[in-house]
């Protein structure tokens, strides 16, 4: 089913492209404890790719080497056909792979329609000074910009928000903002670190048929973490199974389901 | 009208100049405080270095005089030539560029993610390091630092309030282009802070580091970018009141007045500077004017610390600053 070049048609009937990025054997340490353990794996061109596993496996640590946070010791990063030298977290944002924070990393302070524009700041190339005198190309790139911005808020259905402050949010649309944030960039891998971790039902489900909604209307590639193996096998295309640093399983969620090693790690302590 | 009244007017307008000029020096410890979180303690050094550096590009001293001629025995202290007063003032701000790299390179770099009490301790060497060499590249000698800034009273002022009133008011014309400059550079921090992507970027930094960083801004430029804008800001401080009293090492000492200024208007908010300086600045000579003969007077030196307390007791997030909203 899989090709290096050719990609592959999902059930739903969605073409996947080639790799976009690579993982090759990645292992990372913090002093004597090993968080990932030789680790490899792909993410394809407009694809929802998840990586799940049980508390501590590494998730987390798998997606902070993706976006620059974490330096593994070991192993090797391909992105777009290249490797990627070792970057800063904002270098790699640069080159396009957005995303969002387990514990929300928002700006307070400033309204939603502030924080969603700050996702912009990639695009915006005018120096300081054309910026501060507020000319011709800053001024049109302002406008463009915010055209795409309110674009992705509409998407997101976050209008009647707009200008309110962050901090005084509910944790459900703050997860969203955030979301609008990471999709304001335009990114080629959208990283989603639990994005639906401390939600009710419903909000649950908004926020799988926002995932959903994005991977189709932009063909956004999609690569996020859950724990909640549920709503993952639902919304996901290829599934990454760790545990304890380790990967144990990798394919569609039907070959993940009746992988037995994962079974036993994962599935074996079902509750409910 | 009657004579006090005109008096206290006078007083009054006088306290609005005086209160510019503590925001002048309020508004560089907003800006870095609110971009990384440091309370920067050495905003008033950075004052006296900017304007000893102007005083001595201007007249054309050689840094660190002192120090090459007792290694060499020689004896140089001035090249010669004399910068006008504009060109020096850019170049002035060239060096403030190169002082806020270094400070980001050398010092706050390395701190990253420590404990604010630890950043302020950085800070207070800082002042003291800025302050060492200050003396040493330009001599501790009181300067005097002229850029071209009419001083002295301002005559139509006076004409014209006498003409109406009857008693002529004095008013420094230094103090109406403080008023002015200040003025000036608040709406363009202001708008900057607001409309640029950098401004923005700005904001996003002061607010979550992380989150600053996944959207692609470089923590590092914009600290650098930041305690340049204070340099700018410590430079025109220095400018005005090195012009008013000499540029001397009690400069730095302003700093301290700045304090009750950010206490009363919230150390995150740039019209919370403004405002909080003009408060102290005009409560200041009202209360010397008023109450000042009664209690044997020289209260403006402790004047705006009592307000400033009164303040931290009943709003203790200042009248600008942001409330700390906790969702429980």
């Amino acid at each position: 089913m899989l090709d290096d070049t050719e990609g592959y048609v999902t059930e739903d009937g969605r073409k996947i492209g080639g790799v976009v990025m690579e993982m090759k054997n990645i292992t990372l340490r913090f002093g004597g404890v090993v968080a990932i353990k030789d680790i490899s794996f792909d993410i394809r061109e407009g694809e929802i790719r998840a990586i799940i596993g049980p508390n501590g496996a590494g998730k987390s640590s798998m997606l902070n080497v993706i976006s620059g946070f974490y330096h593994p010791q070991e192993g090797e990063v391909w992105y777009k056909g290249k490797k990627r030298p070792g970057m800063r977290p904002y270098q790699v944002a640069q080159q396009g792979i957005a995303r969002t924070f387990q514990n929300i990393a928002l700006f307070e302070g400033m309204s939603v329609l502030d924080n969603v524009m700050t996702g912009r700041i990639r695009q915006m190339s005018t120096g300081m000074f054309a910026q501060a005198l507020w000319k011709g190309k800053a001024e049109q790139e302002e406008v463009e910009n915010r055209e795409t911005v309110e674009k992705v808020i509409d998407f997101l259905e976050i209008q009647h928000i707009r200008k309110t402050p962050v901090g005084r949010l509910p944790y459900g649309l703050k997860k969203r903002v955030e979301l609008a944030r990471a999709l304001a960039a335009e990114p080629s891998i959208l990283l989603l670190d639990e994005p639906m971790a401390g939600m009710n039902v419903e909000e649950k489900e908004d926020m799988s048929r926002f995932i959903l909604d994005v991977n189709d209307e932009f063909g956004t590639t999609i690569a996020l973490i859950e724990h909640d193996m549920g709503v993952v096998m639902d919304l996901s295309d290829r599934v990454v199974v760790m545990d304890y640093g380790k990967k144990i399983g990798d394919g569609s969620p039907d070959e993940v389901r009746s992988n037995q090693a994962v079974i036993d790690a994962y599935l074996g302590v079902q509750h409910d | 009208m009657p004579e006090q009244l005109l008096f206290a007017s006078e007083v009054f307008l006088n306290g609005l100049m005086a209160g510019v000029l503590y925001a002048l020096v309020a508004l560089g410890f907003v800006l870095i405080y609110k971009a990384s979180g440091i309370f920067n303690f050495s905003q008033g050094v950075m004052a006296l270095f900017a304007a000893l550096t102007l005083v001595g590009i201007m007249e054309g001293r050689v840094p660190f005089s002192h120090v090459i001629n007792a290694t060499f025995d020689t004896e140089i202290h001035h090249f010669g030539w004399h910068v006008p007063a504009f060109a020096a003032i850019l170049i002035t701000m060239g060096v403030m560029v190169i002082l806020a790299y270094c400070v980001q390179r050398f010092i706050f770099r390395h701190l990253v993610g420590q404990e604010p009490i630890i950043l302020f301790m950085a800070t207070i060497g800082l002042a003291y390091f800025l302050e060492g060499v200050g003396d040493l590249m330009w001599g501790s000698d009181i300067k005097k630092l002229d850029v071209g800034l009419p001083q002295g009273i301002n005559t139509w002022i006076d004409e014209t309030t006498f003409d109406a009133f009857g008693y002529g008011f004095f008013i420094d014309n230094l103090d109406i282009y403080a008023s002015i400059i200040a003025a000036l550079l608040v709406i363009v921090l202001v708008l900057f802070a607001q409309y640029t992507k950098q401004g923005r970027a700005m904001r996003a930094v002061a607010d979550d580091h992380q989150a600053a960083l996944s959207v692609g801004i470089s923590l590092n430029f914009i600290w650098i970018m930041v305690w340049s804008v204070a340099g700018f800001v410590a430079l025109v401080a220095g400018i005005m009141w090195g012009t008013k009293s000499g540029v001397q090492f009690s400069l730095s000492l302003i700093a301290l007045k700045a304090l009750p200024v950010l206490m009363l208007g919230g150390f995150t908010s740039i019209p919370g500077a403004i405002v909080g300086g003009l408060i102290i600045g005009v409560g200041e000579k009202l209360f010397e004017f008023a109450i000042g003969p009664m209690v044997g007077g020289a209260t403006e030196n402790w004047f705006a610390y009592v307000l400033a307390l009164i303040f931290l007791v009943f709003r203790p997030q200042g009248l600008f600053g942001e409330k700390i909203i906790e969702r429980v």
